[in-house]
């Protein structure tokens, strides 16, 4: 499919969908809300994007993004979501039921930004001690001890 | 965490049946690296693995945040320390990539050399460690009589014989040792000659086929759902080979077969990696008498800055699909950088296989995940 398909088929499952082809793959930016819906539709869809590759999260200072790559083992197109969340509240519901990899990564996205994933089994810090403050790859995150930074 | 041994639910409340929860790791022999797994037992049948990871946890996506484009491959070498090579070939792709450097021919065709000796020595580690682990002990000698070879080969040409760094953008940090293709070719005929003696010792070994046939299957569906990548995904039948899908440096340009089986078990991820050993040699064979002469690194200005976007690169590692996700804001160093490694999510498979069998044959099936650790905690 050509991006140009890719917009049209994405734009009938969540109009309020905003792009960006200025990188290597079409990256498309929707509502938190509209994720699960629209990743749902792209799992089980006409496009069976099938292989989730990598899941995780920038801290923009004023917003943070979850970012998700999909791909598919059959086409082999990559196309990345992205979608907003509140930096003071970050909630966005878990794709772990569409891809089992989820389960994993946002753990780890859990303990490092501080995203709430609603409906998730088991949402624990994975890396980190268990209590361990703060969110270390937020970028106002300051350990005194053990100064990561040069 | 749980004490060393505790019974957390008496019998009453589940019929006939008790629960024991044991404690394998961090400090466990077959776990090679500190990783903590708890397992829910029911006699010997295991109920579910928990794995806890971050015992060698050491931040090197958010140190990366601050170190330059040059300096952040160094750390890379830190992760997967069995690939450091190809993990350093990823980064260098990446900012190669984002800058648009060309890369002269001889560092491309020095560079896949380098990757597929690496990706040998990883595997006869593999091979070595994961016999042991189900008790036998000598294939670890075997393994490492070849091996040694090639670390003598990295040690020559790179100055280092674990943690290479010998990849910079551009290319290479110098040129290859004068003895180089004389001892690369020494150890292919080595090779060769030993690889029988893994078949007689492992292969055919009645044993080995009985404690790893069927144990821990993994079907085509939850390979690609949980994200498994590299030989554990072949070996269930999933062509995901890196360097046949997106082909990098000069991997269009030999021929190689992607080595596929389809049982899914413990005996098929064993194939598989013996198999892309000499896959790996034959790649060597096309490459070694064909160096091209000229450069070994493109010229480059002394500080590097991306451009402000994302910039996504993706290697094939011995372990699977390793890929680097930068987001530039156009400075020297990056905003964000992700690591995508393939062992975070073999790991996450582990559950899935090996629940429901027995524990003497969770060894058999974590062995063949080849688990790195400093890769799934980074």
């Amino acid at each position: 499919m050509t991006n140009e398909e890719i917009k049209e088929y994405i734009s009938s499952l969540a109009p309020a969908a905003n792009y960006d082809e200025t990188g290597e793959w079409l990256n498309i930016l929707v509502e938190p809300t509209a994720l699960k819906p629209l990743m749902a539709a792209l799992r089980t869809g006409k496009m069976q994007m099938n292989y989730l590759f990598c899941v995780t999260c920038v801290d923009f200072k004023t917003h943070l993004t979850m970012v998700y790559h999909l791909s598919a083992t059959t086409h082999r197109q990559s196309i990345v979501i992205k979608a907003n969340v509140n930096r003071d509240a970050p909630v966005i519901e878990t794709v772990c039921d569409i891809w089992r990899t989820a389960e994993f990564l946002e753990r780890e996205v859990f303990e490092m930004f501080g995203v709430n994933f609603t409906n998730h089994p088991d949402l624990r810090k994975l890396i980190l001690e268990d209590d361990f403050k703060g969110f270390p790859l937020r970028k106002d995150f300051e350990d005194p001890i053990n100064m990561i930074k040069l | 965490m749980y004490n060393q041994t505790e019974i957390i639910k008496d019998t009453s409340e589940l019929g006939a049946d008790g629960e024991l929860v044991i404690n394998m790791g961090p400090q466990h022999p077959a776990t090679h690296g500190v990783l903590h797994l708890v397992v829910t037992l029911n006699g010997e049948t295991i109920k579910k693995i928990e794995p806890h990871l971050g015992f060698i946890h050491r931040s090197i996506e958010k140190m990366c945040e601050s170190l330059t484009y040059r300096q952040f491959i160094y750390v890379t070498s830190r992760m997967d320390y069995l690939s450091s090579h190809i993990n350093n070939l990823g980064c260098a792709l990446l900012v190669e990539k984002g800058m648009q450097i060309e890369v002269p021919d001889r560092a491309k065709y020095i560079r896949v050399i380098l990757s597929e000796l690496t990706r040998i020595a990883s595997h006869e580690l593999w091979l070595g460690a994961m016999a042991m682990d189900l008790g036998a002990f000598t294939p670890f000698f075997y393994a490492f009589r070849e091996r040694e070879m090639i670390t003598d080969i990295m040690e020559d040409t790179c100055g280092a014989r674990l943690t290479m760094n010998y990849i910079v953008p551009g290319g290479l940090m110098y040129d290859l040792h004068p003895d180089f293709q004389k001892k690369v070719k020494a150890f292919i005929t080595q090779f060769k000659s030993k690889v029988t003696e893994y078949e007689d010792l492992v292969t055919n070994n009645i044993i080995f086929q009985s404690r790893t046939k069927g144990v821990g299957i993994l079907s085509a569906e939850d390979a690609i759902s949980y994200g498994c990548t590299g030989p554990v995904a072949r070996a269930s039948g999933v062509s995901c080979d890196i360097r046949k899908i997106y082909p990098y440096e000069v991997y269009d340009k030999v021929e190689f077969e992607e080595v596929i089986e389809t049982a899914g078990d413990s005996f098929a991820r064993y194939i598989v990696r013996v198999k892309e050993m000499n896959q790996s040699i034959r790649i060597i064979e096309q490459l070694i008498d064909n160096i091209p002469e000229g450069d070994f690194v493109a010229k480059t200005k002394n500080v590097l800055k991306l451009p402000k976007g994302e910039f996504y690169s993706r290697v094939e590692t011995a372990r699977g699909e390793f890929g680097v996700y930068v987001v530039s804001e156009g400075g020297t160093t990056p905003h964000r950088i992700k690591f995508r490694s393939p062992g975070f999510s073999n790991l996450s498979v582990l559950n899935h296989i090996a629940a429901g069998g027995m524990i003497g044959d969770l060894m058999a099936s974590m062995g063949t995940l080849d688990l790195v650790i400093p890769d799934i905690d980074r």
